[in-house]
């Protein structure tokens, strides 16, 4: 797989070099892809959810909300 | 937000100069003049109430959802939602065309056709209703129909235009938009075609004690002969809420499908197309989308075992048979209540219209008394 170079601060390194022990993870590295995997996972996953609101313009929503106001929605 | 069925809100309306050069070609096309059914599934098409679908089904999809409960692209789907070639009609539409979908001279939609097929009204009833007999109305519904369906996606250029409740008709983007600023973040659905009595009431706020709001969504498409008016429907409506309900936590709009009476399937149709309008949870309570005795009584419940809770992604609510119990002193279930039959307030339909049409109020432990004011006004009218 390709791969790329990140560099984070040596302080949280070491943190996670104390983390990852014991833990069932080979390396810092195999740590912070699982994380980050994990983390990016659940990003995706909001902005869809975002998205499922109709992928509506600003100009979209403030019309939608002055009718819901003129009905008596809001 | 919850997303969509199918993962994206569906907007088939054309806008601005697309509209306008579509709307110039559409008068040259073949016109298809649509039935009551068809023109409500127009509407709620067109404006993303049946993600994902983008037209009327082809014939995947219409056998997908007849043997599996599925479409072709794998989303659960339990309606056929189809079109038909009109009786008379002797043209022969191939793949590739693009046809005119018209209610008396107002051209609608267009289609392109991706597909031209036959099919077997007797087998769609069985599969769909669960019965062949023609006194079902949605039997009845088929056998009025040709046997060639055209599939393909639509265009809709005018929207379907109705002459009452404008201020209650809201679609799929415009509840998210309304639930987002209210700041309701899980919102039950309540699917009804009639008026809302003490049993119904006690669903609503049971459901209501679990989520942040109730969306109160009465079918008003297609219904059969018998069913009440929608007019007197909104004022039962309007009067339990302003007598009853804690109006931050509730709103009311309407919900423009045809009924199809198709009971455990309509059940869940119901539930996935309130996920488009951004309700998390849905109430079935019994018979749902019932009619005569073509369904057993909590079928409509148990169909949601079919499916696993990712695929239908929106919670039902599903409530036992409630009623008022005089020993317990309030609203229960046989889920809740130990007494037996004879402490329970129970009236039928049959009971209820001779009272109401004799200008007798049932009690106000079976509806509340505003709401029988109304009704008995309606049966004692001439509309009745």
């Amino acid at each position: 797989m390709d791969k790329v170079t990140i560099k984070i601060p040596r302080q949280l390194y070491e943190k996670i070099q104390l983390l990852v022990e014991d833990s069932g993870f080979s390396s810092p590295t195999e740590f912070i892809t699982y994380v980050l995997r994990d983390l990016v996972g659940e990003q995706l996953k909001e902005k869809q959810v975002e998205k499922g609101a109709g992928d509506l313009t600003n100009e979209e929503i403030a019309a939608i909300k002055q009718r819901l106001r003129n009905l008596g929605y809001l | 937000m919850i997303r969509p069925h199918g993962g994206r809100l569906i907007d088939r309306h054309a806008k601005g100069e697309m509209r306008e050069a579509m709307l110039a070609k559409a008068n040259e096309l073949p016109k298809i003049q649509v039935n009551e059914r068809e023109l409500a599934d127009i509407e709620m098409i067109g404006c993303g109430a049946m993600s994902p679908l983008e037209g009327f089904m082809n014939r995947d999809d219409y056998l997908g959802v007849l043997n599996n409960m599925h479409l072709a692209s794998g989303p659960v789907w339990t309606l056929p939602i189809t079109l038909s070639v009109k009786p008379g009609d002797d043209r022969q539409y191939k793949i590739g065309d693009q046809i005119a979908l018209v209610d008396q001279d107002t051209i609608l939609a267009v289609m392109d056709v991706e597909d031209v097929y036959q099919v077997d009204h007797l087998e769609e009833a069985k599969k769909v209703y669960l019965t062949d007999d023609p006194a079902h109305p949605s039997v009845a519904f088929l056998q009025s129909l040709t046997d060639t369906y055209l599939g393909g996606p639509i265009t809709v250029l005018n929207k379907v235009q109705h002459p009452d409740f404008n201020e209650f008709r809201l679609e799929p983007k415009e509840t998210r938009v309304l639930f987002k600023a209210k700041g309701w973040n899980s919102i039950v659905a309540f699917q009804t075609r009639n008026p809302i009595h003490r049993a119904h009431e006690y669903l609503q706020k049971c459901a209501l004690e679990q989520v942040d709001a109730l969306l109160i969504h009465p079918l008003m498409g297609a219904t059969k002969k018998g069913d009440i008016p929608g007019d007197v429907r909104m004022a039962c409506y309007k009067a339990l809420i302003d007598g009853y309900y804690a109006k931050e936590r509730v709103a009311v709009s309407i919900f423009p499908a045809a009924m199809r009476y198709a009971g455990p399937r309509e059940a869940i149709f119901h539930a996935l197309v309130r996920k488009n309008y951004g309700c998390t949870h849905f109430i079935v309570g019994r018979d749902h989308a019932g009619v005569g005795t073509y369904y057993g009584t909590y079928d409509a419940q148990y169909i949601f075992d079919n499916f696993t809770r990712e695929e239908i992604d929106i919670t039902p609510m599903m409530f036992e048979h409630s009623f008022f119990c005089n020993a317990c002193g309030n609203m229960a279930s046989i889920k809740t209540c130990p007494h037996g039959k004879e402490e329970h307030v129970f009236l039928s339909g049959t009971k209820v219209r001779e009272m109401l049409a004799a200008g007798q109020r049932p009690p106000q432990e079976f509806t509340r008394p505003e709401v029988a004011d109304i009704l008995m006004k309606f049966y004692q009218s001439e509309e009745a």
